[in-house]
């Protein structure tokens, strides 16, 4: 679950990100975050990932108050969530296996829990068979299976997905959309942040229009304007 | 610590220390040549003790006794010098004994055959305890009443208290410049390993791993290139060392000076350098990786 009480940001350069936005995903919806350029969607995103903290306001992710979390529990925060990149943002030289086996291990995953959820992860994004193959030797749209995958493995509750279609061709983005749709399906909840008006259409789900940094549309339908 | 993470951490840190091998290779290098410099002087500092430690105990100085004073005097006398801080021992050499020591050795000893009993006095033999404070010790004694006179050769143990002071300090300068070298040298590894990884740290962290997670492999990096650094500088300070002791006995110099043997302190030194070389090494690393964990 997450919560924006009247959240701002202002960055030390003076730039304001974010300007009184308002928030409430329940559990186990699919929303898309949308907005140009500069609109302040990568800043939500770094919020809720407590890589920066908000100026004013509440952020509460998962149970977890952002305000006044402490720097130990950031580690327990982040593990309630699957972060998606739209630069895949995989290990070159470990294969498939190795970057899963490697989300796994630093939350202190054993070898025998990592046996039995990989197969399982891999099976679900569609890459069963790929286990030894390396980053560089798959296309777009597979090296992002590899980031859903890697995502998943730790069983999160959420998944946000900043720009996950941004590095792939229309039909591969569509793949991978149909992707997240399935997961959500299954349980997780997913934040996509996008800014790709065609596909945000195709899907009739939730969706947050911000502009400048105030959120200017929420709502169930699958359209907007940029 | 997961008995199974600390497996991953020792392979993480020597798969990293392999992977940027040349930048390890000087650091290790550096390590060495640092140890082997403070051990150098160490060493030095070490021997120079020793010797003034044997100087010490044979370091003495003569009182001589006023003429008009009886033997029960003489007794009285030498238990107040005993009372004197720092006096070690005290021992009584009558004039008689004096003479013959004097004349022990000498040639044409029908010279000194007529000397006046009153040329030859009483005296004690006074050992100190810390040469350090020889001179106070001195100064102490000869204001006794029945204190005629004194020998004594201040300025050679100041000379040898000087010496070694200097050598100590200068050691623990060296030591201090190059330690904080060495760290910055391992610092600057670390640093450069965490720069080539700083994606996957940054995916750690997003992965929900802790500061020690991603710490402790640099940690044990850091420690892996110390320990290899102190093995190599102790093997070679050992080389060095003994080539010394072989060119003083070479040279006939060990009546002068003699070295400590270095199997009575190998194993001083080996501990030294192992606990330098591991401290240097997870210190250096500790600093570098502080600034990548802030994600």
């Amino acid at each position: 679950m997450i919560r924006l009480i009247d959240v701002h940001k202002e960055y030390d350069n003076g730039t304001k990100a974010l300007r009184g936005i308002n928030l409430r995903i329940e559990d186990g919806e699919f929303v898309f975050l949308v907005g140009p350029s500069g609109s302040g969607k990568s800043t939500i995103v770094k919020l809720l990932t407590a890589e920066v903290t908000a100026s004013h306001g509440r952020v509460i992710v998962n149970g977890y108050n952002l305000n006044n979390i402490r720097r130990w529990q950031i580690p327990h925060m982040r593990r309630t969530l699957g972060v998606i990149f739209q630069d895949f943002r995989l290990i070159e030289k470990k294969t498939v296996q190795g970057n899963l086996e490697f989300a796994m291990r630093t939350v202190g995953a054993s070898s025998r829990e990592m046996r039995k959820r990989i197969p399982y992860v891999l099976e679900l994004v569609g890459l069963d068979g790929k286990e030894d193959a390396f980053p560089n030797e798959m296309s777009g749209g597979e090296q992002q299976r590899v980031a859903i995958a890697r995502a998943l493995v730790n069983n999160p509750s959420m998944i946000i997905a900043d720009e996950p279609t941004g590095n792939l061709d229309p039909r591969r983005s569509l793949e991978i959309m149909t992707l997240l749709e399935r997961i959500n399906a299954m349980g997780t909840t997913m934040l996509v942040v996008t800014h790709e008006r065609d596909l945000v259409n195709r899907f009739s789900k939730r969706v947050v229009a911000i502009k400048d940094g105030e959120m200017i549309r929420d709502g169930q339908g699958g359209y907007y304007r940029a | 610590m997961r008995k199974f993470n600390l497996g991953y951490f020792i392979k993480e840190g020597f798969v990293s220390i392999f992977s940027h091998g040349l930048m390890s290779f000087a650091a290790v290098c550096m390590i060495v040549a640092c140890l082997i410099i403070m051990g150098s002087f160490s060493l030095l500092a070490v021997n120079v003790d020793e010797q003034l430690s044997r100087l010490e105990e044979e370091n003495e100085f003569l009182v001589y006794v006023d003429e008009s004073f009886s033997r029960q005097q003489i007794e009285q006398l030498m238990e107040r010098v005993r009372q004197v801080d720092n006096v070690a021992q005290v021992d009584f050499i009558s004039a008689d004994e004096a003479k013959a020591k004097f004349l022990e050795g000498r040639e044409h000893q029908g010279l000194y055959a007529n000397l006046p009993d009153g040329v030859i006095r009483d005296r004690l033999s006074v050992r100190v305890a810390d040469l350090e404070r020889f001179t106070e010790t001195v100064d102490a004694v000869r204001a006794l009443p029945g204190v005629a006179n004194y020998r004594a050769e201040s300025k050679v143990a100041e000379g040898f208290v000087a010496v070694r002071n200097a050598v100590t300090a200068l050691a623990w300068v060296l030591i201090g410049i190059l330690a904080a070298v060495s760290l910055f040298i391992i610092s600057n590894t670390t640093r450069l390993a965490a720069f080539s990884r700083r994606e996957e740290i940054a995916i750690m962290k997003m992965c929900g791993a802790t500061d020690g997670f991603i710490r402790w492999p640099f940690i044990v990096e850091g420690l892996i290139l110390g320990l290899m650094g102190a093995l190599a500088a102790f093997f070679l300070q050992w080389g060095a060392y003994a080539a010394v002791c072989r060119a003083l006995t070479e040279n006939g110099a060990t009546t002068l000076f003699t070295l400590l043997d270095f199997r009575f302190i190998w194993t001083r030194v080996l501990q030294v350098f192992l606990l330098a070389g591991s401290i240097i090494g997870a210190l250096g690393s500790s600093f570098a990786i502080r600034k990548f964990l802030h994600v």
